[in-house]
C-alpha cells in the first residue's frame, strides 16, 4: 500500500510539474504595443540543424540569427513604403540535422505560426524533404544548404531559393586547379549523402567538358572513422589529384588518414572543409597544403577595394565579430543573406496585406531581385536561376601554417 | 584501373584488425555486464564515449599528461558504471530482462544527452599517444596509435584472464556468471559483483574511447555506432563466449575494412548489421531438428 501511495504521490508531483510550466508559458507578458503607425509584425521561420551531425554548420545560423533579431529589435522592425513600421520576428526551430524532424517543424512553423517565408535547413539532404512541404503550402524557402538539386529544375521549384554557391560554381574550381597543374587523371571522393553525391556530380561534369580523366569514385559514410580502405584505393590507382566532397569531422579523418597513408598527392576538398574546426579536429601539420573554393567571405581583406562585396563583407565581419567573438565562416554567410533578401523585400510591402499575398508577393520580389549584394556573392535571380550566383563569387584558397589563405590563380 | 598489390592487402588487414579490436573491447564490455547481472547494456557505447570525452577534458582543460588523463578517464567511467548500475538498475533487479534493457536504452539516452549538454556537438580531438611518422609494415602504412590500440587491446585480454584465472574475486565473479544463485548460497555478494561487472564493463568500454580518439575524433554521438558494433561482436559470441567475441570482433573488423577496398565502400556499414542479422536467425533455427529424421 505504502508503494502505491509512493506512486501516486510521485505522480502528483509530476503533473503538478507539468500544470506549473503550462502556468509559465501563459504568464509570459506579451510586448504592449506603441502607438503610432504600427503594424502586424513579420514571423521568419528559421529551420536549422542546431544539434546532431551538421551542427557545425547549424550553430553558427543560429547564431546569425539571434544577432539580426537583436538588430531589428533595437532599429524597431522594418518600414515599409507608407511608413508603417512592422516589427520582425525570426522563429528559430532545430531540425537536429534530420529530414523527417524538419518536416514536422516546417508544417507547425506554416500552419500554426503563419511565417511568411522559411529561412533553412542547413543540409540538402533536409532541404529535399521540405521541398513537397513548402511547395505546397506556397511558402518560399530560402535553403542554406548548397545542393543544385534543391532549386533544380526551377519549374518544379517555384518557392525555393538557395544562397549557398552551388557544387556547380564551386567544383568546377577543383577540376581547373587540377587541370591548370597538368592533373588529367583524378580521384572523385565524397561523402555518400545528398551534398557529397551533387559534388561529384559537378566533378564528373566540369571534368568532362576540361578533359580531365575520373580514374576512381569512393565514397565514405558520414559518421564513419576509418578510411584507410578508400584511402589504399587511391594509392593503387594512379590518380594525380583527389577531389573531395565532404564536411567535417568525416572530412578531416579523411584527411587526417590520407597523411597517416603517406600520400602526398595534392588535396582538394570542397567548400564543406571551410571552417576552423576543420583544422582543429584535422591537425594543422595534416591540412598543411589543401586547397578548397569558398565563397569571399574568408578572403576580406584580400579582395581587391574595386570589388562590390568588399564594404558589405566588412560590415558583416564585423557585426559577427561583434555578436559571438568569431570570425564568420560561410555558413554564417548564407544565413546572413537569407534574412538580407527576405528583409529587402518585406521592405516593400505596404500594410494590410493578407498572409497569402504577403507569402506570394515574397517569392516574386527574390525571383525579381537583381544585383543584390550579399555576403555569399552578387545575387541576380530570375525565373530560372534560384541561385542567381555565378562562377566569380568563388575563389580558392589554401591552407598554410594553420591558415587559409587566398589563393588566386596567378599564384597556382 | 585497380591494381592492388600485396602490400594494399596487408593495408586493408592492419586497419581492419585495429578497428576490431575496438569491438572487442567494447564487446567484452558488454558481455562480462550480462553474464555476471543478466543485463544487455546498451548504453555500452555511452561509455566509450564518456571515457573519451574525459580523456578531452583531462588532457586540454586540466593539462594532465596523456597517461594520467587516460588513467583518470578510465576510473572514472568504472566509477560511473558501478553509479549507473546502483541508480538505474539495481532498483529494478527483479523486473523482466526486457525491462532491464528498456532501462539500459534510457540510461543511454540520458547519457548521451548530458554529454550534448555538456561538451555540445562540436568534435574534440587527442593526440596520438606518441606522435610521430606511420610504421612500414611489409609495404603497408601503420599509424602508431593503431600499434597502441592493437597493444592496449592484448594487454587488457590478458589482464582480464589472469583477473577471471586466478583472483579470488575473479573467480567469485566467474561464479555468478555460471550460477548466481548457487553463487549466492555458497555467500558469494552476488549484488556486489553486478556492481563489479559493471565497473568493469565501463572500464572496457573508456579504454577503447579512449585509444580510438587520437584517430577518430571524439563527440557527443560517436557512442552509438560503436556501442552496435560492439554489441553485433558480443551477439557473434552469444553474449557468453568472450574468445568467441575476440576471434568475432577481429573478423568483423577486417572483413569491413576488405568490403570498403575490394567491393565498395557503400556496403562497409551494412556487414556489420547483416552479420548480427544472419547470427541472430541462424541461432534462432532449430538446426538438429532439421536434419534428424523424424521418427
Amino acid at each position: 500500500m505504502g508503494k502505491i501511495l509512493g506512486r501516486t504521490g510521485y505522480l502528483c508531483l509530476a503533473l503538478a510539474l507539468v500544470l506549473s510550466l503550462g502556468a509559465c508559458g501563459k504568464t509570459t507578458p506579451t510586448p504592449a504595443a506603441p502607438a503610432g503607425k504600427q503594424g502586424a509584425a513579420y514571423k521568419i521561420g528559421f529551420v536549422v540543424a542546431i544539434t546532431g551531425a551538421s551542427s557545425s554548420l547549424g550553430e553558427p545560423e543560429r547564431d546569425v540569427a539571434v544577432m539580426v533579431q537583436k538588430q531589428l529589435d533595437a532599429q524597431g522592425g522594418i518600414v515599409g513604403p507608407d511608413g508603417v513600421r512592422h516589427p520582425v520576428k525570426i522563429i528559430i526551430q532545430d531540425t537536429e540535422s534530420k529530414g523527417d524532424v524538419a518536416v514536422p517543424v516546417a508544417k507547425k512553423l506554416i500552419n500554426d505560426e503563419g511565417v511568411v517565408a522559411l529561412i533553412g535547413p542547413t543540409t540538402s539532404q533536409e532541404s529535399m524533404a521540405l521541398i513537397p512541404v513548402v511547395q505546397e503550402a506556397q511558402v518560399t524557402m530560402i535553403s542554406l544548404a548548397s545542393s543544385s538539386a534543391i532549386v533544380k529544375p526551377v519549374a518544379e521549384r517555384k518557392w525555393i531559393f538557395k544562397v549557398a554557391q552551388s557544387n556547380e560554381h564551386t567544383a568546377p574550381w577543383q577540376v581547373k586547379y587540377a587541370k591548370a597543374k597538368g592533373l588529367t587523371k583524378v580521384a572523385n571522393i565524397y561523402v555518400n549523402n545528398a551534398y557529397g553525391e551533387d559534388g561529384a556530380l559537378a566533378i564528373r561534369e566540369t571534368a568532362k567538358a576540361e578533359g580531365v580523366e575520373i580514374v576512381l569514385e569512393e565514397t565514405f559514410d558520414a559518421a564513419d572513422t576509418d578510411m584507410t580502405a578508400q584511402i589504399t584505393k587511391i594509392k593503387a590507382n594512379g590518380a594525380q589529384a583527389v577531389l573531395v566532397t565532404a564536411i567535417p569531422p568525416a572530412a578531416a579523418i579523411f584527411t587526417k588518414q590520407y597523411r597517416e597513408l603517406g600520400l602526398t598527392l595534392p588535396l582538394l576538398h570542397n567548400s564543406g572543409v571551410g571552417m576552423q574546426s576543420f583544422i582543429d579536429l584535422a591537425g594543422a601539420a595534416n591540412v598543411e597544403g589543401v586547397i578548397f573554393p569558398i565563397g569571399k567571405v574568408v578572403a576580406v581583406d584580400a579582395l581587391a577595394d574595386t570589388d562590390p562585396q568588399k564594404p558589405v563583407l566588412q560590415r558583416f565581419v564585423a557585426d559577427y565579430k561583434a555578436a559571438t567573438g568569431k570570425y564568420p565562416n560561410q555558413f554564417a554567410a548564407h544565413a546572413w543573406d537569407a534574412l538580407q533578401i527576405v528583409l529587402q523585400v518585406l521592405q516593400t510591402f505596404p500594410d494590410g496585406l493578407p498572409l497569402t499575398e504577403q507569402r506570394a508577393r515574397l517569392r516574386d520580389g527574390i525571383e525579381n531581385l537583381k544585383g543584390f549584394v550579399g555576403a555569399d556573392g552578387v545575387f541576380n535571380f530570375s525565373p530560372q536561376d534560384h541561385v542567381g550566383l555565378s562562377l566569380n563569387d568563388v575563389v580558392l584558397v589554401r591552407i598554410t601554417g594553420g591558415q587559409w589563405r587566398y589563393f588566386p590563380p596567378d599564384q597556382w | 584501373m585497380l591494381s592492388y598489390a600485396f602490400k594494399d592487402y596487408v593495408q586493408f588487414l592492419l586497419s581492419g584488425a585495429s578497428t576490431g579490436c575496438i569491438y572487442v573491447l567494447i564487446a567484452l564490455g558488454l558481455i562480462t555486464i550480462y553474464n555476471v547481472s543478466g543485463v544487455i547494456n546498451l548504453a555500452q557505447g555511452e561509455f566509450v564515449m564518456l571515457g573519451a570525452m574525459l580523456a578531452v577534458v583531462f588532457y586540454r582543460q586540466l593539462h594532465f599528461p596523456l597517461w594520467l588523463a587516460f588513467l583518470g578517464a578510465v576510473l572514472a567511467i568504472m566509477l560511473l558504471g558501478a553509479l549507473v548500475q546502483r541508480v538505474t538498475v539495481y532498483p529494478a533487479r527483479r523486473a523482466a530482462e526486457v525491462t532491464l534493457i528498456i532501462i539500459t536504452i534510457g540510461t543511454a539516452i540520458a547519457l548521451r544527452g548530458i554529454a550534448l549538454l555538456l561538451w555540445g556537438t562540436t568534435s574534440y580531438s587527442l593526440p596520438e599517444f606518441s606522435p610521430g611518422p606511420p610504421l612500414q609494415l611489409g609495404g603497408a602504412v601503420l599509424a602508431r596509435q593503431r600499434l597502441w590500440i592493437i597493444g592496449t587491446a592484448g594487454i587488457v585480454l590478458l589482464l582480464l584472464y589472469l583477473f577471471f584465472e586466478f583472483t579470488l574475486l575473479g573467480k567469485a565473479v566467474r561464479a555468478c556468471a555460471i550460477n548466481r544463485q548457487m553463487a549466492e548460497l555458497l555467500g558469494i555478494n552476488t549484488q556486489g559483483m553486478a556492481l563489479l561487472s559493471y565497473a568493469i564493463g565501463g572500464g572496457l568500454g573508456a579504454i577503447a574511447g579512449v585509444v580510438i580518439a587520437p584517430l577518430a575524433l571524439v563527440s557527443y554521438d560517436m557512442g552509438l555506432s560503436l556501442g552496435l558494433k560492439g554489441f553485433v561482436v558480443a551477439i557473434m559470441g552469444g553474449m557468453v563466449n568472450a574468445p568467441a567475441a575476440v576471434v568475432g570482433g577481429l573478423i568483423l573488423g577486417i572483413v569491413e575494412s576488405f568490403s570498403a577496398g575490394l567491393v565498395s565502400s557503400g556496403f562497409k556499414e551494412a556487414i556489420a548489421f547483416v552479420v548480427l542479422f544472419v547470427v541472430l536467425v541462424g541461432r534462432t533455427v532449430p538446426w538438429e531438428n532439421l536434419f534428424r529424421r523424424r521418427p
